[in-house]
């Protein structure tokens, strides 16, 4: 009996030591947009994590630096040969629907389930060769090759654990428990309604004891940006993710009282923008043409102005956050001068070059304009071409632009988020998102194969450094900032940020002082 | 003579007519005026009106000068006003000349053509029309000619109509005028003045109209105007009054200063219905 009691006391003892933390409660959210379902393991758009990132769990998560934590699997190895990963589950853990959770959901939802529902993940897994389940608490991955950023594809919106029990069998998409997920993780789904809320309530069998210390948490579907803001200065709501306010409210909103605003929690994203130069003809075919558009842009003042110093200036094709960073590459400062010269070396005869703003509100139309006039004042002939989302895709995977405005996730790892703009092979028309700028560079191609082809991080670490070199010399895309996204919330509202996907990993250590 | 005094006897108009020169002297010496483009980043963003002499009327989100940005608006407004008024011009009163005179089918036709345009609202139509085509001068122009020229077919038409059956017009049959001549000589010079007149306000509504689209993020993305201005200082308005209160007075008053004149005209050239008003 007092075994067992144990480890409760001591967690217990634990926790009372660290913070004072109080449980109960309720966390108001914004959720911008409504999302289009609640099953992660289907729909991967950010809304869709936020929420689910409550309900559903990984077997990791990733602190900021983007380490591995324990969460569905208590424990993990790696052979020597970078072949197999062990993970040991944690034990008592129970489905919502009180049904017990073990090794055979974790076969069943990365082998089956997220093989046909998740493309991103599928690419990953492409390097599997078995998932086996040796007991109940035990789950072997074999790669048939090294594959290095592996250990990094277990959170929960890459390989979230879906119910064996009730989805093994049926068609994943049209299943009717699609619409009142059922997951692992510390809140449970209460009830949708479309256009007005989410709610979720506390996991009261959760396996991490004193675990989550809210009551509820309530999503709230406003659409309108102003009203948002509105909505968080009337006490409506208190926590306001990251993009949910336009970004010039977010200078205003963050300096009201009792309010704390956070960049932190989208180091596994790593948003890197930047601009897609086409690479195939006119004047941006030209590597000093593009060279010089890095030297014309005042990259410093658009994080200033336009993203409230929220983020950084993209020095690299690697975000800073994400693995295998270096700053030993060639830098590009605002220097308009060092741009005409380039132009002039060139030869530029003021072909005019049609500029894509990306269509995502007012700040991506005011950054297009910012950067139009840069490029003009170093003698640039620029015309701003107007479209709506749609329109922005297909002219983007269509290549018909000559600079677009663009940014992307780069998933912690070179190898997930990074190469598949660079790689020759990933030129294919069709996609916003693979090599839309048409960059060929054989040794770039090698570098990259290199690199996510061994598990040794000092040979990544070389291959990446001397890609990114490369890169920077080249200017195949022309990158402007890291975007820092901020969460604003009300200071009360404790430890909502914690790991590298921030508000995506669940409320389970967020409590409210009184 | 005759006609200034007239006109000269509407104080409003006159006001009117200063304050659009004013506006057009404004648009045509903006080129000397701020020789820089106004959609240069200058200052720090959000200056304040009346703080320093060189921007008096601040800096937007991007720290670009909004006293340039209204000067350059004059010429996108004006300019846009009187193009796509002509462009309606030469859609409408063809249309009515053509329907007045011949009557008969010709008349049906041409007036259930003009009815199809009339009943869709002229403000969706213009959305669509520039959504479809892709936001340019060129495309905004031709979209508010298009859904302003159904009045001009109709108003012109019944003057024809009130026209066809003088006596004048009947000698110039019987001397054997040829159509063309008849609708050209003897005719349109009489329908002249109501068009005069309602081609002032139709620049108006042209101006209120390209306001509108730049204002939903449908204007020419490469021209400053001041439906732009308003519309990109929407979502700052609690920080920044100033980015939409001065596009908004310079919009005002354009319009009124139209309408007075319209108004002026009117009088000016129906000197028998004016004296029946007072």
């Amino acid at each position: 009996m007092l075994k067992r009691l144990m480890p409760v006391a001591a967690a217990l003892l634990l926790s009372t030591a660290a913070y004072a933390q109080k449980p109960g409660g309720r966390a108001n959210v914004v959720i911008q947009p409504e999302p289009p379902g609640l099953m992660v393991g289907i729909i991967q758009n950010g809304p869709t994590q936020m929420v689910a990132g409550n309900i559903y769990e990984g077997l990791l998560r990733y602190d900021p630096q983007l380490k591995p934590l324990p969460q569905l699997a208590k424990s993990w190895t790696i052979s020597d040969d970078g072949l197999t990963y062990t993970f040991k589950l944690q034990s008592g853990v129970k489905w919502h629907d009180g049904k017990p959770f073990s090794s055979a959901d974790v076969v069943f939802s990365a082998n089956v389930f997220l093989r046909e529902t998740h493309a991103r993940l599928r690419a990953s897994l492409a390097y599997v060769d078995t998932i086996t389940a040796p007991d109940a608490e035990t789950v072997v991955f074999k790669l048939k090759q090294p594959f290095g950023p592996f250990i990094g594809i277990f959170e929960v919106g890459t390989m979230p654990m879906v119910p064996k029990h009730i989805y093994e069998g049926t068609d994943f998409k049209a299943n009717p428990a699609n619409n009142t997920p059922i997951g692992t993780g510390p809140f449970k789904f209460k009830e949708w309604v479309k256009g007005s809320h989410i709610l979720l309530v506390k996991n009261t069998d959760y396996y991490e004891p004193g675990k989550p210390l809210l009551d509820e948490i309530y999503w709230h579907v406003i659409p309108d940006a102003a009203a948002r803001s509105v909505a968080y200065e009337t006490g409506k709501v208190d926590i306001l993710p990251g993009g949910s306010i336009e970004n010039f409210d977010v200078g205003r909103v963050s300096k009201l009282k009792n309010t704390c605003s956070t960049d932190k929690g989208w180091e596994f994203f790593g948003p890197h923008s930047w601009l897609w130069l086409n690479n195939r003809q006119g004047p941006t075919a030209d590597k000093r043409f593009r060279q010089a558009v890095m030297h014309a842009m005042d990259r410093k003042f658009a994080l200033d102005a336009l993203w409230n110093g929220f983020g950084k200036v993209a020095g690299s094709p690697v975000s800073s956050s994400t693995k295998f960073f270096t700053d030993k590459v060639k830098a590009y400062d605002y220097d308009p001068a060092k741009a005409k010269a380039l132009l002039k070396e060139m030869g530029y005869k003021g072909e005019t070059v049609r500029l894509l703003p990306l269509p995502y509100g007012e700040t991506w139309q005011r950054w297009a304009e910012a950067v139009k006039q840069n490029l003009i004042d170093v003698g640039i002939k620029v015309e701003m071409v107007s479209t709506d989302v749609a329109g922005w895709n297909q002219k983007v995977a269509d290549w018909d632009y000559d600079m677009a405005f663009t940014y992307l996730y780069q998933y912690g790892d070179p190898a997930l988020g990074v190469s598949r703009n660079y790689v020759s092979s990933n030129i294919a028309k069709g996609s916003p998102w693979n090599n839309v700028e048409g960059y060929s560079n054989p040794a770039v191609d090698d570098l990259f194969a290199k690199g996510a082809a061994t598990a040794k991080a000092d040979e990544r670490q070389d291959a990446y450094t001397k890609v990114q070199q490369i890169l920077t010399e080249d200017v195949p895309v022309a990158w402007l900032l890291e975007l820092g996204f901020p969460t604003i919330h009300r200071c009360s509202i404790k430890n909502l940020v914690t790991t590298g996907i921030g508000v995506n990993d669940g409320f389970k250590d967020a409590w409210i002082e009184n | 003579m005759e006609f200034w005094k007239r006109f000269s006897r509407h104080r409003g108009a006159v006001i009117g007519l200063v304050f659009l020169l004013l506006i057009v002297a404004i648009a045509v010496l903006t080129p000397m005026l701020f020789p820089s483009s106004p959609w240069r980043m200058v200052q720090r963003p959000f200056l304040p009106p009346f703080t320093m002499d060189r921007f008096p009327l601040g800096t937007d989100a991007l720290g670009r000068d909004v006293l340039a940005g209204l000067a350059y608006g004059a010429q996108v407004s004006l300019i846009i006003g009187l193009i796509s008024t002509a462009a309606a011009l030469l859609i409408g009163i063809p249309i009515g000349l053509i329907a007045g005179y011949f009557g008969g089918l010709v008349d049906d036709v041409l007036m259930r053509f003009t009815e199809f345009f009339q009943t869709v609202p002229s403000f969706a139509l213009a959305i669509v029309l520039v959504a479809i085509f892709q936001p340019s001068i060129v495309s905004i122009i031709a979209a508010i000619g298009i859904v302003s020229w159904p009045p001009v077919a109709r108003l012109v038409r019944a003057e024809v109509l009130s026209l066809r059956s003088r006596e004048y017009v009947e000698a110039a049959i019987l001397s054997g005028q040829t159509n063309t001549t008849i609708i050209l000589r003897q005719i349109l010079p009489n329908t002249l003045s109501p068009i005069i007149v309602l081609a002032s306000l139709m620049v108006a509504t042209a101006i209120l109209l390209e306001s509108s689209l730049s204002f939903m993020g449908l204007g020419d993305p490469n021209l400053m105007s001041w439906g732009y201005m308003i519309g990109a200082a929407r979502t700052v308005i609690r920080q920044a009054w100033w980015l939409s209160f001065f596009p908004g007075v310079a919009i005002l008053l354009t319009v009124l200063a139209l309408n007075l004149i319209g108004e002026g005209l009117n009088d000016a050239l129906n000197p028998r219905l004016s004296r029946k008003g007072k």
